[in-house]
């Protein structure tokens, strides 16, 4: 198989770890292309859906990052992100879905070396499952299911 | 509303991400996207002639979305919302696209780059396309500010402020304001009195109408907004009426717990348990240690409320102390610093050689109200008094637990210069005393510093490159009997030397204050990885924070000396000062709201609410929220089961169509 380049979409709180990621940037730490990240202003705005969502439209790994415990903006958003952490694992096993393929990290406004160094272990863990192709083995189950 | 018309802005950013993006290929990509009618790039986009073309555009083309691609959002969205505002566009109907910090600065391959540029503007512009025009609400901002920490650079703003006539809580957990300078003897480089210039501004703060000085007391819970914080401070128990007494001292004459050590001269001494830390304290009033004082203790004595003619003295006051509520419209922190502890670093001798002593601890010695009355003394039995020998040889040891990865990477940027100081001082109280400088580098930069630097070395002073290895007190040859022994690879010659002195002071380093962090977490402020406060941007504004309405001055942003402390806090109080003089606060509108046809009431968003902003109608079984008391997480918003929760400005649509947009080609 050619190199397989995973697709990872990045769900970041405004307030620490997106400050994060760009602090990544204006120290010019370097890390692999293949992540997107959607500024959200605290982790606990990621709806379970939105990791969903993602993997249907064909994303290979979703990494969320929030505040360390006790440094959440809004108090103890990221406490609540953490609350809901092993419910969307437990779903994405019962989807057949791999849980490694879901990642949620703190990463705090300074560590921009941090984020850089979560970015590519994700992306190399995900490299390692291989392509997850959920959208066409959606379609597969649609026109295999009987009518 | 009218179908979306998107306007895409790409930005070089001179070559910031001209050099690795390839930014025609970018705008060329965005013409091809559903909805955008115009695409164009430019050098700079924040730039006069950027922001002109982009109001062009707007008028020109009609457009009814723009989205630019260019920086962070954290950098300049507000600038261009603002570009929008003024071609008569809402400036929410706008989204950015950050092509600079995550995209051109942190990858390497030119293709992959532009690759990633495409996806995250396609995702912009798919994201866009669901904005809706929102506002900004005004909300008016108390007038009055909270300065936690009232050392110099607290003072200072805390000055600033009052004289524009803003009241000021200065709040400060010690007995007495003054802070780390209320310790100094002399300072650098000009060798002023630290005791002349700070104690006129403490009195000055603490008799001045605008300024309440809340001494003994700390910041223990911050709510509210910007422009509409509420404090609550934590007044601890100090069993002294400050009303009645009038600081007359009897209370501290008289006291028979008298071997208390003395935190604030380094322990080098002893207090009683009734005191106040030094003499120019203000507010000149003792307070009761009830950890010592056997009245408080064991129910017997009683003493100093006999001697109090004032009648001053209250042991009945609750020992957890009382608490108050305060309204403020912004907070300034100046929490300051503390020193590095060197008794870790074992081979330097701290605290197993008695004549090695800590910066602070020197500092003290020199003073003449500290614990030799001023005199540069080696301890006599184990014990500091005025009555000691003088050393014949004193090292100063550059560097201690700063520039060390073993403790903390940073510079402490102020020891160098004490150093200098102290070699100054020593040659000064000790008339014929040697005095050898161990250093590293040796950091001037400073006004008048590198010509001090000068000055002592015309003065005689032994200056040695190299980091000390060790100070120990054994003895091989006969001159250094009884002494300490500083060994040394001196870099300069390039040989290892064993240097015979009486006396070590180590230049120990600057770290964040005693709860620096639980402070950060109270505020909701973060810290940077060495501990200190992290500014908003570290060179364009450097006294403000991410939270609106909270700015940082002093060592608590990273270690400083005296000059740059009062300037901070002089641009701490200026900002606040506009902020309050404009009168108003503007609050963003991406709050959330309920979609009542959605709601089935039942009632999962409202423990989620940090800030208790959800309620229950029971008439109707539906969530309320009070869009005052929103701060905007999007917490309930990611737990409704329903999707009858949405957030303005990053509803569920807003957010499907930016993974979509990343995922398209999936």
């Amino acid at each position: 198989m050619a190199s397989f380049e995973p697709r990872i979409v990045a769900f970041l709180c405004n307030w620490c770890s997106y400050t994060g990621a760009d602090l990544a940037g204006t120290s010019r730490k370097k890390y692999n292309a293949n992540v997107v990240a959607i500024r959200v202003m605290c982790s606990g705005r990621v709806d379970p859906e939105f990791v969903f969502r993602a993997f249907e439209k064909g994303a290979d790994g979703v990494l969320i990052c929030g505040c360390h415990p006790g440094d959440c903006h809004y108090i103890d958003g990221n406490h609540k992100t953490a609350g809901r952490y092993p419910m969307v694992r437990n779903m994405l096993e019962q989807f057949g879905i791999d849980p490694k393929r879901f990642r949620l990290e703190w990463v705090s406004a300074s560590e921009g070396d941090r984020y850089a160094q979560v970015v590519n272990e994700t992306i190399e863990t995900v490299r390692a499952l291989g392509p997850l192709e959920w959208p066409k083995r959606l379609n597969e189950s649609d026109t295999a299911s009987p009518a | 509303m009218s179908k979306p018309r998107v306007g895409v802005f790409v930005c070089h950013c001179g070559s910031n991400i001209g050099s690795i993006v390839d930014v025609p290929a970018v705008a060329a990509f965005a013409t091809g996207l559903d909805n955008v009618v115009y695409a164009q790039e430019h050098k700079y986009m924040c730039s006069d002639p950027g922001q002109e073309m982009i109001r062009d555009a707007i008028k020109e083309h009609q457009l009814n979305r723009v989205v630019v691609a260019s920086c962070s959002p954290l950098m300049h969205e507000p600038t261009f919302r603002k570009t929008c505002d003024e071609a008569g566009l809402n400036g929410y109907l706008f989204q950015m696209a950050n092509l600079r910090e995550q995209v051109s600065w942190v990858t390497e391959d030119k293709a992959a780059a532009t690759e990633k540029a495409k996806v995250v503007v396609r995702a912009a512009v798919q994201r866009v396309a669901d904005h809706t025009e929102l506002h900004t609400t005004t909300k008016p901002c108390t007038p009055a500010t909270l300065v936690i920490g009232g050392g110099v650079a607290g003072i200072e703003a805390a000055l600033q402020l009052a004289s524009s006539d803003t009241k000021v809580h200065l709040v400060e957990r010690e007995p007495s304001i003054g802070g780390a300078m209320a310790k100094f003897d002399k300072t650098f480089p000009t060798l002023d009195c630290a005791a002349c210039i700070l104690t006129p501004k403490m009195v000055q703060a603490y008799t001045h109408p605008n300024i309440t000085v809340h001494a003994y007391s700390e910041v223990v819970d911050l709510s509210g907004y910007v422009g509409n914080f509420q404090a609550k401070i934590h007044h601890k128990a100090s069993y002294v009426n400050n009303e009645k007494c009038t600081g007359c001292g009897a209370c501290l004459q008289k006291c028979p717990v008298k071997r208390v050590p003395h935190e604030w001269e380094q322990n080098l001494m002893n207090r009683r348990a009734i005191y106040t830390p030094f003499a120019q304290a203000v507010p000149n009033k003792p307070v009761i240690d009830a950890q010592h004082c056997t009245m408080l203790l064991k129910g017997k004595c009683g003493i100093c409320a006999k001697v109090c003619e004032a009648g001053a003295i209250e042991y009945d006051q609750a020992p957890e102390g009382t608490y108050e509520t305060i309204d403020i419209g912004n907070v300034i922190v100046a929490t300051g610093m503390k020193t590095f502890d060197p008794t870790p670093m074992k081979a330097l001798g701290y605290g197993r050689i008695p004549d090695v002593y800590t910066a602070l601890e020197f500092e003290r010695m020199c003073h003449a109200s500290g614990p030799t009355e001023g005199h540069v003394v080696k301890k006599t039995n184990g014990v500091l008094t005025h009555g000691g020998a003088a050393p014949k040889a004193v090292a100063l040891v550059h560097c201690v637990g700063s520039r060390d990865k073993n403790y903390n990477e940073h510079c402490s940027r102020v020891c160098c210069m004490y150093s200098l100081k102290y070699a100054h001082l020593i040659k000064e109280h000790v008339p014929g005393c040697e005095v050898y400088d161990f250093y590293i580098d040796m950091r001037c930069a400073g006004k008048g510093y590198e010509e001090f630097y000068n000055r002592l070395l015309r003065e005689d002073v032994r200056f040695i490159r190299g980091k000390v290895a060790e100070v120990n007190n054994w003895a091989i040859y006969p001159e250094e009997e009884g002494r300490l022994v500083v060994r040394v690879e001196d870099t300069l010659v390039g040989t290892t030397r064993r240097i015979p002195v009486d006396m070590v002071v180590l230049a120990t380093g600057l770290e964040p204050a005693e709860g620096a962090k639980a402070l950060a977490q109270t505020l909701h402020m973060s810290c940077s990885n060495d501990g200190f406060y992290l500014e908003r941007h570290p060179k364009l504004a450097p006294v403000s924070t991410a939270t609106e309405g909270i700015f940082v001055a002093g060592c608590c942003q990273s270690p400083k000396d005296i000059p740059d402390s009062v300037a901070q806090g002089a641009a701490a109080a200026a900002q606040a000062i506009a902020m309050i003089k404009r009168g108003t606060v503007e609050i963003e509108p991406t709050t959330a709201h309920v979609l009542e046809e959605l709601c089935s009431g039942c009632q999962i968003c409202i423990p989620l609410c940090p800030y208790d902003a959800i309620s229950r109608d029971e008439e109707r079984r539906l969530a309320v929220i009070e869009p005052a008391k929103c701060k905007g997480c999007g917490t309930c918003v990611g737990a409704c089961p329903s999707s009858a929760l949405q957030q303005w400005g990053f509803d569920d649509k807003q957010i499907y169509a930016e993974i979509d947009g990343i995922l398209a080609n999936a």
